[in-house]
C-alpha cells in the first residue's frame, strides 16, 4: 500500500435507485399510506411486504406524508426517547475483507493506515468522551473478519472496565463470530453487537467476495442464542434497487435485531465504490420512513452518511422515524458536532433516554 | 503564504494538489513529508501521528 495516493474524482449525481414499477398516482399514494397507518396504528400490527412495497412507490409528492406516518408510527411503537451511541475505532485498517465501501479494508489502496489495537486508556478516554455528550451506550469497533483469541482476551478485559468506569451499556463490533464466541462476549457483559447485514443477499456478492451472507446471519443468531441485544444495520446507495432495499427489509424481520443503524454510502477515495454518487436527500428521506414503516419495532439509528447525504433535511430524519444516533465522529470519518445534534433534539423536544426492544 | 507542502488530504505536494480536502474528513498525511498518518478517531475529536514528526494534527 502506497503511502501517498492520487485523490479519486467523486461525481455527485444524487438520484433514486433503480425500479420496475412506476411511481403511484397521488389518490393510490393518499390510499396506500392510510391503509398502512391503520395497520399500524389501529390493529398494530406489521406490514406484509407487498404492502411496504406499494409504499416505496408513492411519487416524490407524497414522502412528508410517508415520513408524518413514520414519525406517529415510531412515536406509538417506541415512544419518544431517542438513544444517543458514541462509537470508536479500536484497530482500524488492515481488514482481510473486502467490503466495496470500506476504507479499511487491506484490499484497497485508501488513505486510511492501519493501527494496532488501542490501549486501554485510550479506549476509557472516548468512552468519557462519550459518556459526557450524554450517551447510554458506547460502541468498541473492530476492522477484523471476526476476533482471534488475543483480540477476545482484549475484548472481555475492555468491557467491564468502560462499563464500570463510565456507566455506559458496552456494544462490540468484531466482524463474525463463532457460537462460542458470542457466548463468552455475551457472559462478558456485552450489551449489544453490531453485525451488518448492510444489503440484500441477492446484492452482497457485488459488495463483499470474501466472505458469505450466510455468515452473517449465522453471527446475527449467534448474538440472539446467548442473549445479547443484536444491532444490525444497513448501508444505503451501493447501486441496489429497490426491490432489494424491500428484500433487506425482510431479511432485516427475520433476524429480530434490537437496533437497526441505517447508513449511507460515503464515497470513500480508493475503494470500488469511491465514484459511487450519494444517495439524494429526500430519497434518504422516503427510504428512513419506510424502514421505520417496515421494522416499526426496532430502535432506528442515524449513523454514518447522513451529513452529506441529507445535509440541511436532518431534522426531517428526526420526525421520519429515526429514534437514534451516532454523536459525534464515525470510525475514520467526522462527523457534525456534538452541540449540533444535542441542539436538535433539544429543539425537536425529544429527550435522550436508554432504549430497547418493546415487542 | 501555505506553508506546508503536502497536501494533508492526498499526501501529493501542495502545488500539485488543486484541493482534494473534505470537510468531514482528518487530514490523513503529514502536510510536512507528505507521509500517511496514523489517526485516532474519537467521537469528541482526532490525532493525526507521522512516523517521522509525531503527533501533528489534532482536533
Amino acid at each position: 500500500m502506497s503511502d501517498t495516493l492520487q485523490p479519486v474524482s467523486i461525481t455527485f449525481r444524487p438520484g433514486p435507485a433503480a425500479t420496475s414499477r412506476p411511481p403511484l398516482a397521488p389518490d393510490a399514494a393518499r390510499r396506500a399510506i392510510r391503509a398502512a397507518e391503520t395497520a399500524l396504528l389501529d390493529e398494530r400490527r406489521q406490514l406484509t411486504a407487498a404492502e411496504l412495497a406499494e409504499l416505496a412507490q408513492v411519487p416524490d409528492s407524497a414522502v412528508p406524508s410517508l415520513a408524518a406516518l413514520a414519525h406517529e408510527v415510531r412515536l406509538a411503537w417506541c415512544g419518544p426517547e431517542v438513544e444517543v451511541e458514541g462509537i470508536l475505532s479500536a484497530k482500524t485498517g488492515g481488514c482481510p475483507e473486502d467490503c466495496h465501501f470500506c476504507s479499511q479494508s487491506a484490499a484497497f489502496d485508501t488513505p486510511v493506515k492501519a493501527t494496532p489495537f488501542l490501549d486501554t486508556d485510550e479506549v476509557l478516554a472516548a468512552a468519557r468522551e462519550t459518556a459526557a455528550l450524554g450517551a447510554s451506550e458506547f460502541c468498541i469497533v473492530l476492522a477484523v473478519r471476526g476476533p482471534d483469541e488475543r483480540t477476545m482476551g482484549r475484548i472481555l478485559e475492555l468491557v467491564p472496565i468502560v462499563r464500570d468506569e463510565t456507566g455506559l451499556n458496552v456494544a462490540v463490533s468484531a466482524g463474525i463470530l463463532t457460537d462460542d464466541q458470542a457466548r463468552r462476549l455475551a457472559d462478558g457483559g456485552v450489551h449489544r453487537y453490531n453485525h451488518n447485514l448492510e444489503t440484500a443477499a441477492s446484492y452482497f456478492p457485488r459488495v463483499v467476495t470474501t466472505h458469505a451472507y450466510e455468515e452473517r446471519l449465522e453471527t446475527c443468531q449467534h448474538v440472539r442464542r446467548h442473549g445479547m441485544e443484536l444491532c444490525c444495520g444497513a448501508l444505503l446507495g451501493m447501486g441496489e434497487s429497490v426491490d432489494q432495499r424491500l428484500e433487506l427489509i425482510e431479511e432485516l424481520r427475520s433476524v429480530e435485531p434490537a437496533e437497526v443503524p441505517l447508513n449511507f454510502l460515503n464515497p470513500r477515495p480508493g475503494t470500488p465504490l469511491g465514484d459511487a454518487p450519494v444517495v439524494g436527500a429526500l430519497e434518504a428521506i422516503r427510504w428512513i420512513a419506510l424502514f421505520r414503516l417496515g421494522l416499526p419495532s426496532v430502535i432506528l439509528r442515524y449513523a454514518g452518511g447522513r451529513e452529506i447525504t441529507l445535509r440541511e433535511l436532518q431534522v426531517m430524519g428526526m420526525t421520519s422515524g429515526i429514534n437514534a444516533l451516532i454523536v459525534g465522529n464515525y470510525l475514520t470519518t467526522l462527523g457534525r458536532t456534538p452541540d449540533e445534534d444535542l441542539q436538535m433534539l433539544d429543539d425537536l423536544r425529544m429527550p435522550i433516554g436508554v432504549l430497547g426492544k418493546v415487542i | 503564504m501555505d506553508a506546508s507542502p503536502h497536501c494533508t488530504s492526498c499526501g501529493r505536494p501542495a502545488s500539485a494538489c488543486a484541493g482534494c480536502a473534505r470537510t468531514l474528513d482528518p487530514p490523513r498525511y503529514c502536510a510536512t513529508c507528505g507521509t500517511r498518518l496514523a489517526v485516532r478517531v474519537s467521537p469528541g475529536g482526532w490525532v493525526g501521528r507521522c512516523k517521522h514528526h509525531g503527533e501533528v494534527a489534532r482536533a
